[in-house]
């Protein structure tokens, strides 16, 4: 049998790692939830906020906060650039044309990585120890990461329930109409959605490559996994998608330790399709 | 105040207003009446902006607002209470009043606004954290119009208010309708139930297939026949 | 248009003699391409019965490499003939398609959602494949097991590609021809009522959950087969290039940019998609590596915002003026 240590081991580790894939998966939720476009290419997106923070800091000796600071801000530049340039040309079409643009911006920018950077993987060195709580072993980055994460998220939270604009966002999603007639420019409340999904995307970057090394198809790893995490919590509810990260990342980290790392995965993504009967409209199903 | 002039418009190919001429005056009550289908919520949905004018001209204090966009209406001081209400069903009650006062010079006076709002539907205030789908009819017209005044209008527009309310709940209405107008706020509204809203406008017009066919005072046009006119369209 | 039943008359004798015509050293090559275009020609097909009615999947590399790696595993592993391990690809797809379709039919998933869900099991298989490098070579692939001798149909495997080029011209004409069965079928107006209002379908007695898993089977059914005969024909299998993402987004830009509502719209698509990447990839070689890529997502983003019915739906609009009825499909 396992260490019973070993696999409390992975249950926290599991715990952290959820933090961060809830963060990703917030972001995704927020765009859809509002816009009603699935962002394909999100994870790509992180990616390049990962290399914006390489560059700062292993490339050019910046602070690591610093660093960090232009991830949040290149996923800012991001998300507007990807809703004026992509977005919003194709808002009203039918949802395939809409699926399509995000995807094929998932080839651009993962063939436009590879030309600009190479397939090597990069990876952000930060001397900071590893943590040893009662004979179980906790990466200081991860530990780090997830603190953020859940600040983020609550950052997010405030934002969507005490301010004027969040409010807005909120409420655009729900009657695009009778926002207008309280003074609110629907397409710009979107804009500013994209803004803030991108934002999410360059703090989830930021906490990613201090755990992992990035490369151009980093997306394959991370985007599926994300996209089953949302469509398991109810594609468009917040709420649901924080829960399945952490279910998610449990099961990846449980059954990474128990059978191997990939099976792992595989064993997620297998209990997602059995869940996908059960509930097929996610655990908290808001908008189908 | 406010004046629409010679307006048509419609949906795509189809004209729903011909030629409509509406005049309310600053401080006035004014009702559009008229039969299902004759045009009373397209002329609502022009006024605030959600529809675009053929021809025409939409003035207001002497300002232009033909083709302006809905938010930009709101500006102006025009609040729009829609159709069916249209209150966001999954905010509270309290975030459904904020964003009423999401203009920039509505925020400013968000807490006043809200004093006042609070003090005339005190039922609202009984429950600001309840989400405001769970509402009943009644309350969710109430809370409409309280989100209306958060934008501090110089005009309301009220569409259907009484529709799909129990006939009690619309006597409540049509006194709340006639307080709001007490403290000061200009009101259009457009409504099947003309016996009611008769009482409580100063003036009148009959819209009938797209086209304003009568207009006069309230209390000489609550005679028979314009009400048999409106009730039947013949 | 006599002109344009010319134009037709010409293209439909070159693919019929092709392969015998004295090209020189491009003749390989170009009997390669094209045997390609038949197949991917087939599974755009095979996916636009879906994606016509509504039912975008964006996870036909999960049909495609499960009808890839079975056929060719039964065969490295069994020595079981593919006109057999084929059918059985197929009948394991089928399985994998009615496990995914159902819940999807009965519980209205669809639009962004559906695609998403779809997305995802492509890429369940994609790492089940990766996963399991014990017998299925993982990330590196799997060649077939050379038959004992050059050529043969048990094995269908031909050291002479031009047979390939026949046995692929006949899967592209058979796709064509069910495609047509399909469209002129009761099945065809039910889904299209399915696709306007569900709802509405039901309560006129349209069994809605199963035509939508029908079709769902059929095209996965068809997919399969299509990543069988690809196996045959390339003699490897690789996750990456027959499962997971990247496939199924290719396989169903190739559609849209055709004409998803069009018999030909799928094989025009593909042709125009293979010709654009292979001309990119001999015109930069080796060098920048990933710019071919970078400028074929770029041409596909362009596309989509700026002819959103497709090459073919958009020149068809043009010759006709008069605008081909898009059905808007509801999220």
């Amino acid at each position: 049998m396992i260490d019973p240590l070993f696999l409390l081991e992975a249950v926290v580790n599991g715990v952290l790692l959820g933090g961060v894939l809830a963060l990703l998966s917030l972001g995704l939720n927020l765009i859809f939830g509002v816009i009603d476009i699935v962002w394909i290419a999100y994870v790509d997106l992180v990616m390049l906020c990962m290399y914006a923070v390489y560059f700062m800091y292993t490339v050019y000796h910046w602070n690591i906060w610093v660093a960090g600071v232009t991830s949040v801000m290149a996923g800012v530049a991001l998300g507007v650039l990807v809703h004026l340039l992509i977005i919003s040309p194709i808002l009203s079409s039918p949802p395939i044309n809409q699926l399509l643009a995000t995807g094929g911006l998932l080839f651009f920018i993962q063939s436009f990585a590879t030309l600009l950077w190479g397939t090597d993987h990069r990876s952000v060195r930060v001397n900071l120890p590893v943590l040893e709580v009662g004979g179980i072993f906790i990466s200081f980055p991860r530990l780090i990461a997830f603190a953020l994460s859940i600040l983020a998220m609550l950052g997010l939270y405030l934002f969507l329930t005490r301010t004027f604009v969040g409010t807005a966002i909120r409420a655009v999603s729900q009657d695009r109409d009778a926002t207008a007639l309280m003074g609110a420019n629907p397409l710009r409340l979107y804009l500013v959605t994209s803004a803030v999904g991108g934002a999410m995307a360059g703090i989830a970057g930021a906490l990613l490559v201090i755990q992992y090394a990035v490369h151009p198809y980093f997306g394959g790893a991370f985007g599926p996994l994300t996209f089953m995490i949302c469509v398991l919590g109810g594609l468009g509810s917040m709420f649901g998608a924080f829960v399945a990260a952490f279910i998610m990342s449990q099961v990846i980290s449980v059954g990474g330790v128990l059978i191997s790392t990939e099976m792992g995965y595989v064993v997620a993504f297998v209990i997602f399709i059995v869940l996908m009967f059960v509930r097929p409209g996610g655990i908290f199903a808001k908008r189908t | 105040m406010l004046e629409l002039n010679r307006i048509t418009s419609g949906y795509g190919a189809f004209t729903a207003l011909w030629d409509v001429t509406v005049r309310v005056e600053a401080g006035e009550a004014v009702a559009v009446v008229g039969p299902n289908g004759a045009g009373k919520t397209t002329l609502m949905r022009v006024i605030s902006g959600l529809l675009p004018v053929r021809s025409g001209r939409l003035v207001f204090e002497g300002r232009d607002l033909t083709g302006e966009k809905a938010y930009d209406v709101v500006a102006h001081g025009i609040a729009h209470v829609p159709e069916g209400r249209r209150i966001f069903p999954a905010l509270t009650v309290g975030d459904n009043l904020k964003m009423g006062a999401f203009l920039p010079a509505a925020r400013k006076h968000y807490r006043e606004s809200l004093e006042r709002v609070y003090t005339l539907f005190p039922v609202l205030a009984e429950r600001p954290t309840q989400r405001a789908g769970s509402l009943s009819g009644g309350e969710q017209q109430m809370l409409a119009v309280g989100r209306a005044l958060m934008s501090r209008p110089k005009l309301i527009l009220l569409d259907e208010p009484s529709m799909g309310l129990a006939p009690v709940m619309v006597l409540r209405l049509f006194d709340l309708i006639r307080r709001v107008r007490e403290e000061g706020y200009t009101i259009l509204v457009v409504e099947q139930n003309v016996r009611q809203v008769l009482k409580i406008v100063d003036r009148a017009y009959l819209l009938e297939v797209g086209r304003i066919r009568m207009e006069g005072r309230a209390s000489e046009l609550a005679e028979q026949d314009f009400v048999r006119k409106a009730y039947v369209g013949a | 248009m006599s002109w344009r039943r010319l134009a037709a008359a010409l293209i439909i004798a070159f693919l019929a003699v092709e392969p015998f015509l004295p090209l020189g050293r491009m003749h390989e090559y170009l009997v390669h391409v094209i045997v390609q275009i038949f197949i991917w020609s087939f599974i755009g097909g095979a996916w636009s019965l879906m994606g016509r009615f509504g039912l975008v999947s964006l996870g036909h590399g999960a049909f495609l490499g499960v009808g890839a790696y079975a056929t060719c595993l039964l065969w490295n592993f069994f020595g079981l003939t593919p006109w057999v391990g084929g059918l059985l690809a197929v009948l394991l797809t089928v399985a994998l398609a009615v496990v995914i379709g159902y819940p999807c039919s009965r519980f209205q998933v669809v639009g962004h959602y559906f695609g998403l869900v779809t997305l995802a099991v492509s890429e369940v298989v994609r790492l089940l494949i990766i996963a399991e490098r014990d017998w299925t070579g993982g990330s590196l692939g799997v060649s077939l097991k050379p038959a004992p001798s050059d050529s043969s149909v048990w094995a269908l495997q031909f050291a002479d590609k031009r047979v390939f080029y026949y046995v692929a011209m006949v899967l592209w004409l058979f796709g064509l021809w069910v495609w047509v069965r399909v469209d002129r079928s009761m099945a065809s107006r039910a889904m299209e009522a399915i696709g306007e209002d569900e709802t509405a379908a039901a309560s006129v007695g349209i069994h809605v959950t199963r035509f939508k898993l029908g079709i769902t089977v059929l095209s996965a059914g068809l997919t399969a087969l299509g990543g069988a005969i690809l196996v045959q024909y390339l003699a490897y299998a690789n996750p990456d290039t027959m499962s997971g993402i990247g496939v199924s987004l290719r396989i169903v830009f190739a559609v849209v940019l055709g004409g998803m509502y069009s018999l030909l719209g799928p094989s025009v698509g593909t042709a125009l998609t293979i010709a654009l990447s292979e001309f990119l990839r001999i015109y930069f070689g080796i060098k920048l590596i990933g710019i071919a890529e970078t400028i074929y997502g770029l041409v596909l983003i362009l596309c989509i915002i700026f002819l959103p019915s497709g090459i073919f739906g958009s020149i068809r609009d043009s010759l006709r003026r008069r605008p081909v009825s898009q059905r808007i499909i509801s999220a």
